[in-house]
């Protein structure tokens, strides 16, 4: 318990330097801030004075920095006047589609990561195991941007099995269950892209920790008392090997979260990737600092919880 | 710490050339960064075209007389582009590792040897660093200050450093306690002397591999920037070919697959050697890997 406290205290400046980080790009970009607050789009003047008012950018700058605080601890983001709709608002809309396809690329990276880490660590240095190291090296290399255009070349244009652009059928999609086959279908290409380089990394760290654990006195004494094979991998290996395992899923939570603005570029996906590329191109940056805003939040949140769960699963941690 | 002392004699040693060549994928990894070297040295020579100037035939397909990659929607060479391309990755790449190298020496030598609160702030500093989400964070400082080749290279640099810095402090500060760091201060040495001549040194390894990583990661980065159209508008970039390629998928795949190859053949290569460099500087990790 007085762990999570700990842990809790410890994140509490780590958001705080987030949302201040946030405040000082603001400051420092070159220009007018009330600019970057309202965003690079014809807003009424009467609004431009009322922020001018509201984030007090007569008064000095750590005046400034506290109405910030406030404004981001309340929840207001400010106002998008390129979408018409207040910032928080635009963001939640889009929250489920990001969602959707991050976590869909986590478990998907997570399940065949684990499953080809466990195959190279048995069959450590035969064919199998080269093949999955080499599958771990190219998921570090190709870019992810890259191999989602490569899909969409292969399996959209060329194959004509999946399509390319979206999140569901423009025209009539079905209801029901042909309805969650037809969304699957868009799914697929974006999460594989997504996933790749975390299940590159995740199949490593699993080999790693599986060759560890296989080495071990119990893993040969569980042997020697007759138990199979899988039951050896699964019960006995693999759940020693969870621990490091789940960590790396955790940290990079926030990471994908963040990687998947490129994937969503390319597959046209309503997230907030694509919100984040349309921002940037029309220079609404209200809504581009609350993304970094939010994104960094995640990613502190993530850590914080991997690390808790982290203890949970193996007592050995020390404090820190 | 003998596994340093001992790297540190094994990278200066006859041996570390031949144990590095040893890895086939090592070897080729140093071919192929040689040739785009080459490449992007003497783009003007080997080019033919101008990148940035198109002609009168728009889309041509690979294999086509006079443009063996193809050309793209206004025309411009896809060989040339892909050339001149490699100047731009290679620079950020390398460029962009030396300063998170140097920044990181500094940082963690400093944090690791005197120890303290100066270890504590520059630890925290470095922590904070790496929970940024890296790409979202350079996205946006370059969409706020605009772009630029050093305005690019400025910002992976700021958020790169923090993994070197933690490296170099953990082998700093575990140095500092070895017997010839004891000598050498009883010999009348003094701080300076003994962190430059004595223990960063034997820190060159670990410096070494990550500094490779970290041009490969450096290069996927601006990739990413260019790709999002943030990348130096004076400039063809691998990852502004992929930009403009996405618009023209159905019609031109060929403005996609070789610039993409060209990042991930460059990014695997550094990869790799970056790899091979720690198996040949510290023979005890093939043991464990």
């Amino acid at each position: 318990m007085w762990f999570v406290a700990r842990r809790l205290l410890h994140a509490v400046p780590l958001l705080f330097c987030v949302v201040v980080l946030n405040f000082v790009l603001i400051a420092a970009t070159p220009g007018d801030p009330v600019t970057i607050l309202v965003g690079d789009f014809p807003a009424p003047p009467g609004y431009v004075e009322q922020v001018k008012r509201e984030f007090g950018l007569d008064q000095p700058i750590y005046v400034q920095l506290f109405r910030y605080l406030g404004h981001v601890l309340t929840g207001d983001l400010g106002y998008s006047f390129a979408n018409r709709q207040p910032v928080s608002t635009l963001i939640l809309g889009r929250l489920a589609a990001t969602l959707e396809l991050t976590l869909t690329a986590l478990l998907l990276a997570s399940i065949l990561g684990i499953i080809l880490g466990m195959l190279a660590a048995r069959w450590r240095g035969s064919w199998l195991d080269s093949g999955v190291q080499g599958v771990a090296s190219a998921g570090y290399s190709i870019p992810d941007f890259w191999l989602g255009q490569i899909l969409i070349l292969i399996f959209s244009i060329w194959l004509g099995w999946l399509p390319s652009q979206g999140n569901m059928s423009v025209r009539g999609a079905p209801e029901g269950f042909a309805g969650f086959l037809d969304h699957l279908r868009y799914l697929l290409l974006p999460a594989l892209a997504l996933s790749f380089r975390y299940l590159a990394l995740i199949a490593r760290i699993t080999r790693a920790a599986m060759l560890e654990v296989l080495s071990a006195d119990f893993i040969l004494a569980a042997r020697s008392r007759g138990a199979t094979e899988i039951s050896i991998m699964v019960g006995h290996a693999l759940r020693n090997a969870a621990a490091p395992v789940i960590t790396v899923i955790g940290y990079n939570l926030g990471f994908i979260l963040a990687g998947s603005a490129l994937i969503e570029t390319v597959f046209g996906w309503p997230g907030i990737g694509r919100l984040l590329f349309d921002s940037i191109s029309r220079r609404d940056y209200p809504v581009m600092m609350a993304i970094l805003l939010m994104v960094s939040v995640t990613v502190v949140l993530a850590n914080l919880a991997t690390d808790i769960l982290h203890r949970m699963i193996d007592p050995r941690v020390g404090d820190r | 710490m003998s596994a340093h002392a001992e790297a540190i004699a094994s990278a200066r040693g006859p041996g570390f050339f031949r144990r590095l060549c040893r890895s086939r994928a090592a070897v080729l990894s140093m071919l192929y960064i040689g040739l785009i070297v080459l490449l992007a040295v003497f783009a003007p020579l080997v080019a033919g075209y101008d990148p940035m100037v198109g002609g009168d035939d728009s889309m041509l397909p690979p294999l086509s007389p006079g443009h063996w990659l193809g050309t793209d929607d206004l025309g411009r060479d896809v060989w040339a582009q892909t050339v001149y391309g490699a100047r731009v990755s290679l620079m950020v790449g390398v460029v962009t590792a030396i300063f998170a190298v140097t920044i990181g020496v500094v940082v963690g030598g400093l944090a690791g040897y005197y120890g303290g609160w100066a270890d504590t702030v520059l630890m925290r500093v470095s922590e904070f660093f790496q929970t940024l989400p890296r790409f979202v964070l350079a996205l946006i400082v370059i969409a706020l200050f605009g772009s630029g080749l050093w305005k690019v290279i400025f910002v992976i640099a700021i958020l790169s450093w923090p993994q070197t810095a933690r490296l170099v402090r953990a082998s700093v500060s575990s140095l500092r306690q070895q017997p010839f760091v004891d000598a050498a201060r009883v010999g009348g040495m003094g701080d300076r002397a003994l962190l430059l001549r004595e223990i960063l040194p034997n820190v060159a390894a670990p410096i070494i591999v990550t500094g490779s990583l970290d041009v490969a990661a450096a290069i996927l980065l601006e990739a990413g920037l260019g790709f999002f159209g943030l990348g130096d508008p004076n400039h063809i970039s691998w990852g502004s070919m992929l930009n403009e390629a996405q618009q023209y998928l159905r019609i031109a795949w060929w403005m996609s697959l070789f610039p993409g190859l060209a990042i991930a053949l460059t990014v695997l290569s550094f990869n790799v050697l970056g790899d091979a460099l720690n198996d040949a500087l510290n023979p005890r990790s093939r043991v464990r890997s």
